[in-house]
């Protein structure tokens, strides 16, 4: 079992139209008497067709209810997500399904997200039979030419699940998402789950089938090497909202966001000399609750420049243009790479 | 050098299951000295975790210990009875696992489960036991210890239950301390800080620390040398510059080529290692890795290499990098010594090829 698409062609430059755009989204869950959680809190971004947006993040701050909320698997409180032209948030029964065939997901347990009793072909073949688009004889080549396009053998479509290991079964999700030709994937922590050697192999098809087929990938994963090795724009969350977004190729050299830069800083690398000189941004407290989120900054609770008492536990910094063309929400943007400091002073 | 702490020689593991024999930890030898942070790396299923759960003596049936010594102190520890076992375990080396949650007790108070391990040893006298609880707790940053020796598990967050493991672990002030990938199931930023906290201790307190882990970067930050392992044996060893820059076995070298960077180039493609990792119960012939390796020579097929010395600290099991060995000792003309390239030996053209190409060849040459 191998990559079979080797492609030497350049990835197409994104278009400057947005394919995908997500207007000020709101989720809010009940928590009983306890009043709401604020899992998604004003939200916004564009996706251009064929671009590739990373959304990072640690566990809890809304990442994955995000994708949910644009794919519709669960319904917003308030806001726009705009499918190539159409607010998919405002349709229902049959238009929704029909708009939503173009937009995809691929999920993050390879175990869970396949019914161990479907053979892989049936599996496969599920959206091609609910959107009645195919039948017979055609239906099966179709499943065969899908597994041949994630590598693997088209002959395994009368197996199930069980016989594969978790990057088959990846690759299985990939081809069942790729079944209605669609737009957009949204591609929900896809490797995670795998052991390291597995993680480049999902990492390459990923890549490979956005050239063929001119995909649009929102990838959500809590990994910002693989995250940003993926994208082309990486967007950073917290707590329900967005505190930067960034071209991918400088991220690593500049943040406007004391998070992104305390993140970056607690990233491993395996690199023994740049580890050894490496210093970790010390973030004071634990997350807060999403019940309960601080006032003005959502961060400034554990922030290392943040003024308190003054501008940052009052005012809300909006998401803004900075000039190293980065978007960022911080009052002291400009202090962040000068006071926060990653690397030990050379002795 | 001081004679190691532990020192395991020619560890075999292997699980007798209704499949057949899991071959899962074969023939490893490896040693700790006193003080010293060791990095064991490789994917699920390579034998890492069941290598320390040997040396601990917590294999479970259907799992034996068929083969070799663990020599700690100078005593070997399979030769020891329950008891003696006991009377180590948690006293002179102390463990902790990946998942801080499902390794304490729910009903128990956490100040009560660190007591615990210090009332069953009697290394510490009764009388400093609850003042070194708190003490612990500071040592290991939890913040209001007074309070917080009172909580039960589940009003810590995940970050602080391996905190209180690490507690627990060093109660006793043990010699080695075997961290089961301690930071896995935590965020990023708690994983750095547990980090930085571990490479404190071990220099405060001198425990020698194993570091169980999946993750490269992990290692590179704490270790000063690092173990590679591969399908139940030891491919690989050395200082974890070496590893890191010179890694001389294809598994190392790949895997390094195989994880995204935070501060490399976005263009450069992963390289993927073909296939699976064999299975352990029906191993493939000759090295364990030929069906996946990129530079595989026709004596990778038939003959398993052993691992040799291959740089002063530096061991590795392969036929393709002993060859290159013998060659630098004046046998041929092969002349790479760039960094990190030193199993870049294609193999076709028998030619250093530069890195970019030899990603892309491999890429390409493994396609069926």
């Amino acid at each position: 079992m191998t990559d079979t698409i080797v492609h030497v062609l350049p990835k197409p430059a994104p278009s400057a139209e947005p394919l995908l755009r997500v207007v000020n989204v709101v989720k809010h869950f009940s928590a009983g008497g306890n009043g709401s959680v604020k899992a998604v809190d004003g939200v916004t971004f564009d996706i251009m067709a064929g671009e590739t947006v990373g959304l990072v993040g640690e566990s809890g701050c809304g990442k994955s209810t995000l994708g949910r909320l644009i794919s519709q698997l669960i319904p917003v409180t308030s806001g726009e997500v705009i499918l190539d032209g159409v607010d998919i948030t405002k349709l229902s029964g049959e238009k929704l399904r029909q708009q939503r065939k173009q937009l995809q997901m691929i999920f993050q347990d390879p175990y869970a997200s396949l019914d161990p009793r479907m053979t892989v072909g049936d599996i496969i073949a599920e959206p091609l039979v609910n959107f009645k688009m195919i039948s017979g004889k055609a239906k099966d080549a179709r499943v065969q030419e899908l597994l041949r396009t994630v590598g693997l053998n088209p002959y395994f479509n009368n197996r199930y699940p069980h016989e594969f290991s978790g990057g088959q079964r990846q690759r299985i999700g990939i081809a069942r998402a790729l079944a209605l030709n669609p737009k957009v994937i949204i591609c929900d922590e896809p490797v995670s789950a795998l052991d390291v050697s597995i993680q480049a192999q999902i990492i390459n098809l990923l890549e490979d089938l956005q050239r063929e087929f001119n995909l649009t990938y929102l990838f959500i994963a809590h990994d910002l090497s693989v995250v940003r090795h993926i994208s082309d724009r990486v967007m950073v969350m917290y707590l329900g909202r967005i505190c930067e977004v960034a071209p991918s190729e400088d991220l690593y050299v500049s943040q406007d966001h004391p998070y992104t830069r305390a993140l970056l800083s607690s990233i491993p690398v395996p690199d023994p000399r740049i580890e050894s000189k490496r210093r970790l941004v010390e973030l004071s407290g634990e997350i807060p609750s999403p019940l309960n989120p601080p006032s003005g900054c959502l961060f400034h609770t554990r922030c290392p420049i943040a003024q308190v008492p003054g501008v940052c536990a009052d005012v809300v910094p909006p998401l803004e243009m900075k000039p190293d063309g980065h978007l960022a929400s911080c009052h002291f943007s400009d202090q962040v790479r000068t006071k926060i400091k990653i690397e030990e002073a050379p002795a | 050098m001081t004679d190691p702490i532990l020192d395991v020689r020619n560890l075999s593991t292997h699980f007798f299951t209704d499949d057949g024999e899991v071959k899962a930890v074969r023939g490893v030898s490896f040693h700790v000295q006193p003080g010293e942070t060791v990095g064991i790396v490789g994917e699920s299923g390579c034998g890492k975790s069941v290598t320390a759960m040997s040396v601990l003596g917590l294999v479970q049936r259907p799992g034996k210990v068929v083969n070799g010594e663990i020599m700690f102190k100078g005593r070997d520890l399979l030769k020891l009875n329950k008891e003696e076992l006991r009377n180590i375990r948690g006293r002179d080396i102390a463990m902790i696992f990946q998942d801080p949650l499902s390794s304490m007790n729910p009903v128990l108070r956490v100040g009560y489960q660190i007591e615990e391990a210090m009332h069953a040893h009697n290394k510490i006298a009764d009388a400093q036991i609850d003042a070194r609880t708190i003490d612990l707790l500071k040592q290991v940053r939890v913040s209001d210890p007074e309070r917080r020796v009172k909580d039960y598990p589940h009003q810590f967050s995940g970050g602080m239950r391996q905190r209180a493991m690490i507690a627990m672990g060093l109660s006793n002030k043990p010699d080695l301390l075997i961290a089961d990938e301690p930071t896995t199931a935590l965020d990023v930023t708690v994983q750095a800080q547990i980090l930085e906290l571990l490479r404190d201790l071990n220099e405060q307190t001198g425990a020698a620390i194993v570091l169980i882990t999946h993750n490269l970067g992990v290692v590179a930050g704490l270790c000063k040398r690092v173990i590679v392992m591969y399908a139940g044996e030891i491919v690989e060893e050395g200082t974890v510059e070496q590893i890191f820059e010179s890694p001389q076995h294809p598994y190392t070298w790949s895997l390094l080529r195989s994880v995204p960077r935070i501060d490399a180039s976005r263009r450069a493609r992963l390289l993927s290692i073909e296939g699976l990792p064999p299975d352990l119960i029906d191993l493939p012939a000759g090295c364990k890795f030929n069906p996946r390796c990129p530079f595989r020579i026709e004596r990778c097929f038939s003959e398993a290499p052993l691992i040799e010395q291959v740089a002063p600290m530096q061991l590795a099991a392969c036929w393709v990098t002993m060859e290159k060995a013998y060659a630098e000792m004046g046998a041929g003309d092969i002349t790479d010594t760039s960094p990190g390239a030193a199993s870049g030996v294609h193999p076709k053209g028998r030619q250093v090829l530069p890195e970019a190409e030899v990603t892309a060849t491999v890429a390409e040459s493994v396609g069926d």
